[in-house]
């Protein structure tokens, strides 16, 4: 995500006309949006299929642990939390934010080892991707949900990494969190579609 | 075409403005983008190569049938099903989106902008990388076991999600692969198109002084972003389907396979506009130029193109009316689909009132601007037959709908490339083409065109229905009549290859001229892309331009040249 071209570096400072967003941050939220629109497309077959089943979900498969997912799904709004303390921190003191950026991360990885946890023990309960379409949409979704937290850590990480070496520019960070906070913003909804 | 290096090039850069490179991060691993724009163009091209060719051997097929078709061999049923789904998917995806959107988009946005490169020049790079894997995939799904995949450029399930239906398992996977590598290519492009005309216009240029081609691309890669992320759901449902043993799209297991529809044609009919917005913008640029008048209603035209681009996200249902939906729905996406003809029409009469009174030079890229507007009329009307549900019941998957739909992409794909690709050789290669082998080119092309699919609207007509290998099985159509336009429209076809070869004779005498006699603007045009050397220099201009009006005004009274370029200061 680095811009290297020097259209990118000029926008603010000559007299182009201004930018309506910094280019990084305009990026991602494109994006964001297609992201979006996949996951609409996931949930939209979700509930269509959901609604022409007979009994959901099907009869004999097991059932998903909503409390535990409900602390998890705490878990990760908290995680969001610390990054926009993070980045509160960033305008003032770009050295202090490294500790809720890294709390913020901890909490993220938290929530996907936990998530991993769940799913080896509904597998030993006999959810699996080809027991039903239950289980079908259930790894498919969260999953596909899994590895865009994973990718956003991955991200959150890079930034950190810049930030330790002083190198983290502002629209460069910004992008990230707006990749982290679709992440989390992204969960409930699917926790109250999937889970509830 | 790194040559000089821009006065500016000490400050705020990296490796990619350096003077001298290799051979390999000039044309291979460049970050510019009128190199990357090449790239995509030849790749483009090279894929419409194939995709013709294959066009070539099922006509041959469908005309004589079981005929030994020279260069090609027996086209077995099996071939045949591979053939027809993947000319369809090539030429949509690995032609029409390439050439149109990606090297037209990135030749152009920083040209007609102002602007030195893309703001992300290296995700343009990977962009580029990953479309060129996707044909890699694509080709290589020929050459695995059971061959290329053969249900449908469309892939219904369940025949495209199970091996034992289609026979071809790993063949329709890497179909699947290829064409979402390629969604992800265009995703990364995208976002680049958007981001650099928002962001990085030169000084002085508003938002309505960007010219209308650049407009059109921003809002067709909008549409294509915001409408493949539910495909892209669905061919990852349609991959576990395939290869897992889910049961996503399996009516037996609980699936439902209208469900895949749904996902593709949500995708899939904004996807048309996705490719004739930017058609539409070269031909608006073409037709400005060379009328010699301002263009009609620029902002009205910007706006209808809004209006369209909202409009094609309700209308596509009206691809299922057979697929067994509620008719109450039915009729609501035959009214969307009617309503969205307004705004295309409203396009053309702008089009019309643009070319009304203007000094007309018809040139090639003008003769192909106008046959866009002509032919694709065709492509549109026939197009309200089919969005009207009760007539759909009987058109449906005949080749009524395949004429339909080769009126509207042949125009898209093939005229407006030619079109943007005569109008702006001078600008890439700084050289003219020859206007006399041109206008035998286009005439070449788009007589045998009409030639090719007239007899088949005629066809679908009389009944005849799409995907089927040998028509002399089935009494009803193995009319003497019927084989006859089929013949008719076989030779048309080979007549129209034939004539390419006069286009790629022309690029390659006009491309080895010596001199390079096109100089800085030979069309005496206003935008800015005319303002740089031809071919412009990596970092375009040696310093950036800036920008005083609008990009049509032509014939401006009291002025002495009949063109006023938007770098003029006055």
């Amino acid at each position: 995500m680095m811009p290297r071209s020097i259209a990118s570096l000029r926008v603010i400072s000559d007299s182009r006309p201004r930018a309506i967003l910094p280019s990084p941050i305009l990026g991602m939220l494109i994006f964001v949006i297609a992201e979006m629109m996949m996951f609409a497309g996931l949930m939209s077959a979700f509930s269509i299929v959901k609604a022409g089943a007979l009994g959901w979900p099907p009869p004999g498969q097991p059932r998903l642990p909503v409390e535990a997912t409900a602390f998890n799904t705490a878990v990760l709004l908290a995680s969001a939390a610390f990054l926009y303390v993070a980045n509160r921190t960033y305008a003032r003191n770009r050295n202090l934010a490294k500790r809720p950026l890294f709390t913020a991360m901890g909490l993220g990885v938290f929530f996907v080892s936990f998530q991993g946890y769940e799913w080896v023990s509904l597998i030993r309960q006999g959810l699996t991707l080809t027991s039903s379409n239950h289980g079908s949409f259930f790894y498919l979704i969260v999953g596909m949900h899994g590895l865009h937290a994973i990718a956003g850590l991955s991200v959150l990480g890079w930034a950190a990494l810049q930030l330790s070496r002083g190198r983290l520019a502002p629209s460069s960070f910004a992008a990230t969190q707006v990749f982290w906070y679709f992440v989390v913003g992204l969960w409930p909804v699917l926790y109250f579609m999937v889970y509830l | 075409m790194a040559e000089s290096i821009p006065a500016d090039a000490t400050h705020g850069h990296d490796v990619h403005h350096h003077a001298e490179q290799s051979f390999w991060s000039k044309y291979v691993f460049s970050t510019d983008h009128k190199m990357i724009a090449m790239q995509y163009m030849f790749t483009g091209m090279a894929m419409a190569l194939i995709g013709g060719f294959m066009a070539y051997a099922f006509r041959m097929q469908l005309a004589f049938p079981g005929i030994e078709v020279p260069g090609y061999g027996t086209v077995t049923a099996t071939d045949y099903n591979a053939l027809v789904t993947n000319h369809g998917t090539i030429m949509i995806f690995w032609v029409a989106m390439p050439v149109l959107i990606a090297a037209f988009g990135n030749f152009l946005i920083p040209l007609m902008i102002g602007c030195d490169d893309m703001v992300f020049p290296k995700i343009n790079r990977l962009s580029y990388q990953i479309f060129l894997l996707s044909a890699i995939v694509l080709i290589s799904s020929f050459f695995v076991p059971g061959g290329g995949f053969g249900g449908g450029w469309t892939a219904y399930p369940p025949l495209s999600a199970k091996g034992e239906y289609n026979l071809t398992s790993l063949g329709s996977s890497l179909w699947l692969v290829a064409v979402a590598l390629e969604f992800v290519a265009f995703l990364l492009g995208g976002i680049n198109f958007v981001t650099t005309a928002m962001n990085a216009r030169a000084p002085g240029m508003k938002m309505f002084d960007i010219p209308i081609v650049v407009w059109l691309i921003v809002v067709a890669s909008i549409l294509f972003m915001a409408s493949v992320g539910p495909l892209i759901a669905g061919a990852v449902m349609l991959f576990m389907d395939q290869n897992i043993g889910t049961a996503f799209f399996d009516p037996d297991k609980g699936g439902d396979p209208v469900l895949w529809q749904h996902l593709f044609w949500f995708f899939g009919h904004p996807e048309v506009y996705v490719v004739l917005l930017p058609a539409m913008g070269i031909t608006a640029e073409i037709m400005c130029v060379f009328a010699r008048k301002k263009m009609f209603a620029y902002k009205t035209f910007i706006y209808t193109t809004f209006g369209t681009g909202v409009l094609s996200f309700t209308v596509w249902a009206h691809h299922q009316f057979v697929a067994g939906i509620d008719p109450r729905m039915a009729n609501i996406f035959t009214v969307t689909t009617l309503l969205i003809s307004i705004p295309i029409a409203e396009m053309c009469f702008i089009y019309i009132a643009t070319l009304y009174g203007g000094s007309i030079r018809l040139t090639t890229p003008m003769l192909w601007a106008l046959a866009f507007v002509a032919e694709f009329l065709i492509g549109g009307v026939t197009g309200i037959f089919l969005g009207a549900s009760g007539a759909d019941i009987y058109f449906h998957d005949t080749y009524f709908v395949l004429a339909h739909f080769h009126y509207t992409f042949f125009p898209i794909a093939i005229i407006g490339t030619f079109a943007g690709f005569t109008y702006w050789f001078p600008k890439m290669f700084g050289k003219m083409m020859n206007e006399t082998l041109g206008k035998i080119h286009f005439w070449g092309t788009i007589i045998p065109f009409n030639g090719i699919f007239i007899p088949l609207f005629v066809l679908g007509g009389a009944g005849q229905h799409r995907r089927i290998y040998n028509y002399q099985h089935f009494p009803d159509l193995a009319g003497v009549e019927m084989q006859d336009l089929r013949v008719f429209a076989t030779v048309s076809l080979i007549i129209m290859l034939a004539f390419q070869l006069v286009f790629f004779y022309n690029c390659f005498i006009s491309w080895r001229k010596k001199e390079k006699d096109a100089g800085k603007n030979p069309w005496k045009a206003n935008t800015l892309e005319w303002t740089a050397e031809s071919p412009p220099p990596h970092g375009n201009w040696p310093e950036l331009p800036t920008v005083y009006r609008g990009p049509y005004e032509y014939s401006v009274p009291g002025r002495e040249e009949d063109y006023y370029p938007q770098n003029v200061p006055g």
